[in-house]
Parts: C-alpha cells; structure tokens; sequence
C-alpha cells in the first residue's frame, strides 16, 4: 500500500501553511511521524497525498524563556525536552512524562508536538502539559491564535483545529514559582502497546506548613479527551495532605474521571482500583512528600 | 519523485526514493546495505536501528526524505579500516550473539550510548535498550558486551574476554570459542534470506482468507491479472502435485480451492507475483473472493463436545494420548492426602525476529532451487517436491543463516508458494512476510487445559496422579501430536510415581495451528504439576524443595511410561545446587514473602520448581542423522550436515566436535550446513535433538577419517597405526610431524578418500504404553525465581533466578549460557506477559505491538549452574540443553508469587490487571 505520494520539507510556517492550502485536504503535517506512519499503514488513517514535515521549521524547534513564561516549539522531539535545562528547572512534570515515552529511537524524532495534535486522551506529554496550564498557538492561513491546550481535543483522535490545513505551532506555560512543583506517574504494562494504563501530573504550590496553596491535575485516559480534573482540584486546594484527604480526593477523582475498559489492556475495576494509587504515587511525587501506601495483604 | 543526497556510512549518495519509501529501503534495497535488518517494521522492535547525526532512529519508520542532507550510519559503517568496532568485537567475545537478526539494531544503540557516555551503568544500558527486543534473549550477555566496550573505548585496552569458566579437560570440547558466524552477524554482512535478490526476481505475496471457517464460494482473479507489472496469479487448481502439505499429517491445503473449506484466518487462498512488492500488494486488493461462512469451534473442550462443528471431516480429535501405570484408583484409595486443581495456559507467539522468507528459483536441467531458513531442510524438499510433482532430487533447499526458530520454522512457510510461482513465471520469486503476516500465519504454543490430580502419604511421598490434559492444536495437525504426547509424558513431573493416568486430548479448533515451541509441551505440563506440587507441600507442611526431593526420579527408578533410568539423572544434584545458592542467598526461609525497606506495597519471595525434558524425537521414531567430514588438502576440514543453526550454536558444537575429533585447531574446520545437494540429513532441528544426535554423526565420521589417515600412515611409515598421534592439525610418526595436508596428498595418492559420511542412529525407543524406554536421554533442571509484586498495581518483577541444568557435558561453555538466558527470558514471558490473543478466531495479536515480550527492562540477574551427569552414547556425555532451560522458570515465577502474595496463578501469564484485583479482595476480605 502506498502511504504518501510526496514528502516535502518546508523551511518556514508560511510556506508549509500554503503547501497545506494546496493540497485541499490531502496534505498532512508530519513531525516525528511515529504516530502518524503507523496510522496510516494499519488503515486507521485516510490516505495521504503529501506529508508536510514540519521539522526544519526555526520557530517550531525552539525552548525560550520570555518573561515569567517559557515557549515550547511545537516540533520539539522528547529527548531534547528531557535534555534541556530550561525545562529542568522549571516542568519536571515534563521530563518525566517525556522521558518515559518509548525508547530513546522514538524519542530522538516523536515530538511534544505529535503527541498532543494527535489528541488521544492520555499522551503522556499532553497530560503533562495540561497540568502545567499551557496554551497553544495555531497558526492557519489566516493568522494565528493562541488557546488554552484544554480546547484543543475534541474527541479520542479528534483534535478542534484543522490539521489537514492548520499548524500547531508551539506552547507557553508559566515558569515555576517559589513553592511550586510538579510530577509525572504513569501505571504500564510490560511492552507492547505504548499507552498508559493510566497517566496523571500534578502541579502543586505549597508546603508542609501551609499545605496544598493550589494544585492542578491532569488525568488520562479518563474519558475522550485529556482531563483537567478540577473537582478533585478543588477538594485538594487549601488542605493538608492526609489519608483522610487522599480518600476523599480519590473519590472527587473518581467521580469526574470517565474509566471504561480498554480490551486486551486494561479493564476498568482495575482503573478504578489504580485511581486512588496513581492520586497517591503522583502527590508524593509532586510534593516531595512520602504518603505511603496503607497494606494489608500478607504472604 | 524528488531528488535528494545524504550520506551513508561517510560516503554521499543520491537517490529518488519513491511514494512511501522509508529509509530502511533505501538502504537495504537501493544501496544494498542488508546489514540494517527488518524484523517488525512497526517501530516496535529497534533491529532497524542506524545513527542519523548520532542519534539512534528506527529506519522502518523514517521516511527517507527525513534522512536528507544527513549522516547515517549504518551497522557496514561501524568497523573502521578492517577493524571490528570495540561493541563488535565485544559481543562476539561475549556471546552475545546467537541469531544475530537483532544485533545491528542492538549494536547501533548501543553505540550511540557509548559515544555520549563512556562509562554507563547497567541501568543507563537498560535504558538505552529498552525498546530494541531479542528474542534470543543473551540481555544479560549484552549488558557484559557493552560495558566491555566502554572500558576498552576508555582505556584504550583491547576488549576483554568472556570470565566465564572453561568447562572441560578435552582439547577443544568445553573450551569458550565465540561461534564462527559471530563476526559476519556483528559487522552487518550476514546474509538472511530477504538479503538475498537475483536477477529478474519477482515479489510474491499470499491472500490470505481472514475469516475462520467457512467454505470457498467464488474466487476471481482476473483483475489481479489484468494489473500491470503482474506475472502471475495462481490458485489450487495450478497446483500440478498434492494440494496439502504438513509435517506429520498431510492436512493443511497449500492454497484453499474453490468449494473447499478456510480453517483458520491464515488460510492460503491465492498467489499473486509481480515486479515489486508494492504491485504484488495491490493486486492482492483486487481478487474476489466470496465465502460461505460456517461456524467456528474455538475451545478444545468444546471441540470434544457432541455436535460441535467439525473443522475436519473426520472429526476434531487428531488423538487421544494415554500414559498408564499401576493402579490410579488403588493409588488415590491409598493416598493420605489428594490434591486437584486445574491450570489453563495461553496460545503462545515465537516471535523470531527475523519473519519467515523464502526465495525459490529455476535453474539448468528443470531444477528448482529454494533459499530458506528452515528448521527441516529435508522436509521442505519432500514436500516442495510433492507438491510441485516433481522428483526430489530436482528440489535444492539452500539452507541461510536463520533470525531465531524455536520451533517456529519447522513447518512450511512460503516454500511451497514460492516454488508454485517460479515454476510459472520462470524466474525466481521472493515471498517475504511482514510481521502481520507472519504472526497471522505460523504455528503457535498450544494452548492448554490442564487437570492435575496428586495423591500423597502424609511423609510426602507421591502414590497417585491423574491427569486430564486439552490441548488446542489449531486448524491442522503440524506437530500438534508430538507437542501434546510430549505434554502429557511429562504431565506428572520428574518424580517417582506409581500409579499414573494421564489422558490428552489434541483437538483441532479453527484457530491458528499450534505445533513445535521451545519446551514442546513440557512448558504447559511443567507449570500444572509444579503449580500442584507446590500447593501439595503447604497442605503437608513440608519445605517444597524437600517435597521434590522425596520424589526426585534418581538412577535406577522408573518413569511414568515404565523406562528404567539408568544413568545421566542429574536432578538431585540439580535440586542440591539450587538449594545451596538459594539458602546462600536468603538465608534458611527463602519462600517466606519479606518486605522491603521503605516501600511498604512491595513483597518479595523466591519460588521453586523443577523438571525434566527429553532429548530426541524418542517413542518409537528412528531418530537418526548423516553427517560428512572431509579434509581439504590445504590443512582444513570441512563438515557438512543438514541441521539447522537458529542461533542456537549448532555450528560451534558441530566444529568443536570434529576439531577435537580431528585433534585439529578450531580455526580449521568449517561447518556446511542445509544445503540438500551438499549436505546429508541431519534430521530435524527440534526436540534438542542436533547436539546428540548430529554431534555423534559428526564424531564418528570425524573417527572414520582419522582412522584413515593413521591407516595410509601406518602403511607409509610401517608402524602400528596406534602409534601415531595427531595434535593440532599434525600427525606424529616415527618422530615426524607431518601436517594434515600432506596426509591428505599421501591418502590420495594411493586412492583413499581423505573423507567419510557417517550416519549416525540414536538408540532405539518404544512407542508410548509398550513400557521401556520412550527416549534415549533426559535433561533435567532446577530454578529458583526470587520475584518482587507491587501489591497496589499488581505489576510483577523477577529480581532472579537460580538455574541448574545437568546438560550431561558442557560443549560449549559461551553457548550453553546463552541458551540458558535466552531459555529463562522465554519462561518468563510465558509466566507473566506472553498471550497470543485469538476472539472467536480471529486474530488480536496481529502486530508485534500487541504481542508483549519480555526486553532487557525485564531481565532478572540470571545465575546458571551447570551439572553434568554424562549420558555414555551422547558425544562426550552431552545431552539437550536448548528446552530445558526453559521450561521451569514460569512455575518458579508463579510459585514465588504464591509465597510473596497469597495469590495462586491458574492462568498463564500472570495478568497485572487481574492480580491487582485479586490482592484488592483480599485485602477486604482480610
Ligand atoms: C514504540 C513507540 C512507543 C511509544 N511510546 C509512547 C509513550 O510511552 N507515551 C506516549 O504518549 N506516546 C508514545 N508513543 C506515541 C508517539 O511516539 C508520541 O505520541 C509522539 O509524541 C508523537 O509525535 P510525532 O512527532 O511522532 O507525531 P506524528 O506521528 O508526526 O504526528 C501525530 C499526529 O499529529 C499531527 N501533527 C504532528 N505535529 C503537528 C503540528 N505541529 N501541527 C499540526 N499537526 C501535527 C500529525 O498530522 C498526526 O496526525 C509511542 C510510539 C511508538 C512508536
Ligand atoms: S522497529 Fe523497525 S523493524 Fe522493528
Ligand atoms: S540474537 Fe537477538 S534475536 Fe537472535
């Protein structure tokens, strides 16, 4: 089967934005591809005229400070994510999730980018960018925009911008102020199949002292789209991390999160059952914080 | 089309690489650097891996036009004016080459590491390698591998050698020899059979039925035909000899004709030959078919059931195997204690890397000439000739190297179809399988139902077993038989027992068949009576490895099929070994589940098992194999055989024997092997058969040749030819050293032939329920796992294992520990990730991503102790070692699990999901 028929590599947006003009819907962007290839050769993808790869555009490949704020070019692969010191200080969250996606191969060209146009509800970097808060710049033909990454997914796969026609260009989120931290936990199965079981990040300010100040908390897969969970937020916000509180968080959590059984991978008694450890595992990741789990099971 | 440059292994080249083309065509077929090997082409496995400025990348899933203007790097690019790269040097010396179909992919990441840092840790490596799979499994040889390089690379110091210790007081038997294979399969210039192309060769591709059961209503071709670049499309009727093919029991259609039933998805139905591969795929697309859909039987109980649907006319049962001894109801009347469970294994995946290609190609004098990797070579031409109706002498199957087998290549692949298509088009044909294909289409582990039943006295002495075993053999026979008698033989374990009954049913369903798999049976049948054993010594309060002990078959005792052992029956000794190191280890109460410091979800323990295998085909079978050993007027000497290297070390035992036969330095014997004009039959390459059986073939005709030598010596010289001695590739007479060359000349000078064929009969065996001896050896084993559970999320480690295997005499030191890592990597798939999943017949597990294998994340410290009970007919004592290494390790994991847990594992593998579950309930519970 043919996958594409021209591959083209555009060295700035605005030409890359009219190569995908042209090609009136049968144009596509590629970035690291390791998303889109496999789609397009197991047929979950419709076919492909031209690719549009992305990764020589300047703008797309760039991590800056600007302000309070960092930007994240869209086109930025994961092992520079993981390598750079930027992002070290400041989105830990990040790294972690980053880190952690397939093996150093995928991560050399899989990009930030990639994982969040591609919209599923639990890609590891899109859950950690949720949880930072971060927005997205789209550019189209005409212009650009930047909107909160929330608005961005529609459905599983289904992104609310035009990707036969428009770019995701790149993200902004806040620095990391003074009491705040962030964390990555996902729950796997040994190889194959590279989604999570269940992902979550957690950014957080606070202390022991005066507890949890603010909190946001990204969730997936937990419905079709990525999820900001902001009830369990909500009951986190202005407490001290207790059993007491954990258990009532777990419950907010499961509450707002849609679990349902992904055959073959997980089912979802067990989701349920890991709500509450991934809730645990990624507060005390987040805030340094040691809440150990209570056991009762013996040999 | 566009135009681009970028440079490969430091030279610029140009090409148009065309629609869809990734980098991994470009570089195996555009430049012809075959190095760079495919086995998924789902980026899922990392063999395609290359550097692209540095970084390692998965050429599968690159599109060419990525790589442009860049530096790639390949696995030919690695080696600098002649000299191997110190990775290359140091997986050869490691023996971390077996198959080597993974090899560049591991070299190459593993290069890019080492280039960033210099020295990294094992965990840095696993973590490098995490994504780049092999199903050889040496990881913990790749670990030793890469960290040697680094030093060398630091320290400027010549790579070192293997530590491990030398095995032997031989010459060259028991001596650490890195396999002879091993520089061409780390230097990128070892040939697979899609590495090979011929002039004017054509692609073929297959269409495949894709329903499960279901009757052939129309099939129209014409479109197919009509497409340009098209040469040919056949179907059953241009089958000109036997419509089916099979191992054992002709019943498997080499193409499904018109009115004829579909058993399985990966039912054959057309063949299509065209130009490229790309044309063969689309003309796939367009051939009609339309199917009379019936229904599917997909459990082997149901199977049995009256009115189940039939997947062959004659009935679902291909056999009813039996093993009767004494008097079960007695026993049990007499047993103090009875314990019965039942256990139900998965289908199983092979997942060789390297999927399975077949070229077949006319030559002069109507002869068809078939390059293949397979496990039968002589099976493949007899059946090729079948079908094809043409004499088997106008067949040649050219053996190539093979990418991993493990029983897996023992059936018919493409042989046929490729043949089928070069007979009709006149010119060679290549059939190469994607992984989706291959995973579709070969014979799996058969899944199983296993009832085990174990009487015992209070004091733990075993008195009664009964066993009930379903076995589902899938759409047709392959070795569905064998696989399921070896099952049930085994079924009540390595111990003394009795009374014994044992009933198996092999059915037929409409799923995928299943046939030979490491272990042949013995891995399902292990993990039930191990599982049972274990549950029988906490119902008596006894230590398990006691409760072994008491029962352990020794010298002298009898088997459940009546044959009296009469030597080479290592089990206690393996038992002994085990224990020691484990106590070592853990200390007096090593199956007690211990916390772990600071992190209070985890538990630990070890578990325990054992086992035994046979070696050879056994029951009755002539079990025999012809070698050829000649020596070369140049000092060398050539053996030729046809048996099967699938990464297990069969050349290296095989060159090991005749040079020590020989007394001959190693260097000078080359091995020959699958080449059926050149090579006599060396049998199949299963049941761990090759060591024994060829390696005598090849002892004796090495003896045959050296006693030549001494005899035109003797006559030249006039002493008795037991005066002369032959040391390193020199005869000693009469205080001359003559080298082997001149007695070649002297022994053609007066008309001997300086070369003999041997053919070599393993003992004779009896047939299952005439009592005596079933085999002609065993291999027996002990492991312990020590394995860590995260009570929250159920997700299961193995922190070690503890392997004693008596082999009967190590041969090769660096083999054997590979066949033992990789053996222990398999059990441990099967106990806690491998299903082949099936619905309803249809396949879920159609990509590699779906099939989940253990990588080198997984990979536990694997401690190997060898013991070695000689068998007085294996060549120097060696018995099989490639199953049994295996086999005990996933009863030792879910053991361990019991003893950290609470938790009993019925069901292979041991699901994360479910287990969590489990520990939840209890926890309420308690
Ligand atoms: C072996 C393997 C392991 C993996 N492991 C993980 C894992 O652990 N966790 C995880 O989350 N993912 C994993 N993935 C999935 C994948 O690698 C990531 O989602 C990756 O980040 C996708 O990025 P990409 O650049 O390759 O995207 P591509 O495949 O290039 O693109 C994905 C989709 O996004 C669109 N797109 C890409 N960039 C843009 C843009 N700038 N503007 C508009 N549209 C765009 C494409 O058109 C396509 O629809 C794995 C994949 C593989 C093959
Ligand atoms: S990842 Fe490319 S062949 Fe498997
Ligand atoms: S050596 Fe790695 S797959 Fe065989």
């Amino acid at each position: 089967m043919t996958s594409w028929e021209h591959y083209v590599r555009p060295g700035s947006l605005d030409e890359a934005l009219t190569i995908l003009a042209e090609g009136d819907g049968s144009a596509r962007v590629i970035a690291g591809g390791t998303d889109l290839l496999l789609d397009i050769q197991q047929g979950r993808h419709p076919p492909v005229t031209t690719l549009v790869d992305i990764t020589g555009i300047p703008e797309m490949l760039a991590i800056a400070a600007a302000g309070d704020e960092i930007y994240l070019g869209s086109a930025v692969t994961h092992t520079t994510i993981v390598h750079d010191p930027l992002l070290n200080e400041n989105t830990l969250c990040l790294i972690e999730a980053c880190g952690l996606i397939g093996g150093p191969q995928v991560r050399n060209v899989a990009t930030i980018g990639g994982n969040v146009a591609h919209a599923l509800p639990a890609g590891d970097g899109t859950i950690a960018l949720l949880a930072l808060q971060a927005q997205a710049q789209i550019a189209s033909a005409h212009g650009r925009r930047w909107m909160d990454l929330e608005e961005l997914f529609v459905g599983p796969g289904q992104a609310s911008f035009d990707r036969s026609r428009e770019i995701l260009v790149g993200f902004r989120f806040k620095k990391r102020g003074p009491d705040e931290q962030t964390g990555f936990r996902r729950i796997m199965r040994p190889q194959g199949v590279a989604i999570a079981i269940l992902n979550m990040a957690i950014w957080f300010r606070g202390s022991n002292e005066t507890g949890i100040e603010d909190i946001r908390m990204a969730i997936g897969p937990a419905g079709p789209r990525p999820l900001r969970a902001r009830r369990t937020e909500a009951i986190l916000r202005g407490r001290k991390l207790s059993d007491d509180v954990i258990a009532q968080a777990t419950e907010a959590l499961l509450g707002e999160a849609r679990l349902r059984t992904s055959p073959h991978r997980a089912t979802v008694e067990y989701r349920r059952h890991l709500t509450g450890v991934l809730l645990r595992r990624t507060l005390a990741a987040a805030t340094g914080q040691d809440t150990p789990t209570p056991v009762a099971v013996g040999g | 089309m566009t135009k681009m440059g970028l440079w490969v292994n430091e030279h610029w080249v140009e090409v148009e690489p065309g629609p869809g083309e990734m980098l991994s065509d470009v570089l195996r077929y555009r430049l012809g650097l075959t190095g760079t090997k495919i086995a998924c082409d789902e980026a899922e496995c990392g063999t395609c891996t290359v550097l692209m400025d540095g970084e390692p990348i998965l050429s599968c899933s690159i599109p060419a036009m990525k790589a442009s203007g860049r530096r790639v790097v390949t696995i030919e690019g690695l080696a600098k004016n002649g000299n191997l790269h110190p990775l290359q040097q140091a997986f050869v010396n490691f023996g971390a080459v077996q198959c080597g179909f993974c090899i560049p992919g591991q070299i190459m990441t593993a290069a890019a590491l080492i280039e960033g840092n210099p020295d990294p840790a094992e965990s840095e490596i696993r973590d490098a390698l995490k994504d780049t799979l092999c199903r050889c499994a040496g990881y913990p040889s790749i670990v030793r591998a890469v960290q040697a390089a680094a030093r060398s690379l630091r320290t400027g110091e010549p790579v070192a050698q293997s530590e491990l210790p030398e095995a032997s007081t031989l010459v060259t038997v028991g001596r650490i020899v890195p396999r002879p294979d091993a520089v061409e399969k780390v230097n990128g210039s070892a040939r697979f059979a899609d590495d090979l192309t011929f002039p004017g060769m054509l692609y073929g591709r297959t269409l495949r039925a894709g329903v499960p059961h279901a009757i052939l209503t129309a099939l129209d071709v014409a479109r197919a035909k009509a497409l340009p670049g098209v040469r040919a499309v056949l179907t059953a009727e241009d089958i000109p000899g036997e419509h089916r093919h099979g191992l054992v029991i002709r019943d498997w259609p080499v193409l499904v004709g018109i009115g004829d039933k579909v058993r399985y998805v990966g039912d054959a139905v057309a063949l299509v030959a065209a130009d490229e591969r790309r044309i063969a795929e689309a003309a796939l697309a367009l051939i009609e078919t339309s199917y009379e859909p019936m229904e599917t039987v997909t459990d082997p109980v149901r199977a049995r059931e009256d009115g189940a649907p039939l997947v062959h006319e004659t009935g679902n049962l291909l056999k009813h195997i039996q093993v009767r001894k004494g008097d079960v109801g007695r026993g049990f009347e007499q047993a103090e204690v009875i314990l019965e469970d039942e256990y139900f294994t998965p289908t199983t995946e092979h997942a060789y890397m390297e999927p399975e290609c077949s070229i077949a190609r006319p030559v002069s004098g109507g002869r068809l000439e078939i390059y293949v990797g397979s496990q039968i070579p002589y099976s493949d031409r007899s059946q090729v000739a079948a079908c094809l109706k043409m004499p088997v002498e106008k067949v040649r199957i050219i053996g190539t190297l093979i990418g991993g087998g493990f029983g897996g290549k023992e059936d018919i692949a493409g042989q046929i179809h490729a043949a089928l298509l070069a007979k009709a088009t006149d010119r060679p044909v290549k059939i190469l399988y994607d992984r989706h294909e291959s995973l579709l289409f070969h014979p799996k582990r058969h899944a199983t139902r296993i009832r085990v039943r174990l009487g015992a006295m209070r004091d733990g002495r075993l008195v009664a077993s009964a066993t009930e075993l379903y076995g589902d053999t899938g759409a047709y026979a392959s070795l569905g038989e064998k696989v399921m008698t070896r099952a049930t033989t085994h079924s009540s374990g390595p111990y003394v027992v009795p009374n014994v009954k044992a009933d198996c049913y092999a059915m037929y369903t409409n799923n995928p068949p299943s046939g030979a798999f490491r272990g042949f049976g013995v891995t399902q049948s292990a993990f039930a009576v191990e599982s049972t054993m274990d549950q029988l010594a906490e119902r008596l309060g006894i230590n398990p490895i006691e409760l072994r002990s008491k029962n352990a078959l020794r010298p002298g005792t009898v088997t459940n099929t009546g044959q009296i052992l009469k030597e080479s029956v290592g089990l206690m000794e393996c038992i002994e070994r085990v224990e020691a190191e484990v106590r070592r280890r853990a200390g007096a109460d090593p199956f007690a589940s211990r916390r772990v410091e600071g992190a209070p979800h985890l538990r630990r323990a070890w578990g325990f098992a054992v086992c035994y295998k046979n070696t050879g085909l056994g029951g009755g079978a002539p079990d025999k194999a012809a070698a050829e050993v000649e020596l070369r007027q140049d000092g060398t000497a050539e053996v030729r055989t046809s048996s099967a290297e699938i990464g297990q070390g069969m050349v290296t035992v095989l060159q090991m024997i005749a040079a020590e036969e020989l007394a001959m330095p190693l260097e000078a014997v080359q091995v020959l092997l699958s080449d059926t004009d050149l090579t006599p039959d060396g049998g199949p390459t299963t049941a761990s058969r090759q060591t024994y059986v060829t390696g005598n073939a090849v002892r004796h005709a090495s003896n045959v040749v050296r006693q030549a030598m001494a005899a035109t010596l003797a006559e030249k010289y006039d002493v008795p030819p037991d005066s002369i001695r032959f040391v390193e590739g020199l005869a000693q007479v009469n205080g001359d050293r003559l080298p082997f060359g001149e007695v070649v000349s002297l022994m053609k000078a007066e008309g001997r032939e300086p070369r003999a064929t041997y053919e070599y009969w393993a003992p004779t065996t009896q047939a299952l329920g005439t009592g005596g001896d079933m085999h002609f050896a065993y291999s027996f084993a002990a492991q312990a796992a020590e394995i860590e559970v995260d009570l929250d999320t159920g997700e299961v480690s193995v922190r070690c294992v503890i392997a004693a295997n008596d082999v009967g005499r190590v041969i090769n030191p660096l083999g054997l520990q590979g066949q033992i890592e990789g053996g222990v990597m398999m059990g441990l798939g099967n106990a806690l990730t491998e299903e082949f999943i099936v619905e309803d017949g249809r396949v879920f597990s159609d990509r590699l991503a779906r099939y989940r294998m253990p990588s080198i994340v997984h990979t536990p410290e694997i401690v190997s102790l060898v013991v070695e009970h000689p068998t007085s007919e294996g060549p120097y004592g060696a018995k099989g070692v490639g199953e049994i290494s295996s086999i005990p390790t996933t009863p030792a994991i879910t053991n361990a699990l019991y003893n950290a847990c609470g938790v009993r594992a019925r069901r292979l593998p041991v699901d994360q999901d479910w287990l969590a579950r489990e520990l939840a309930q209890m926890q309420a519970k308690a």
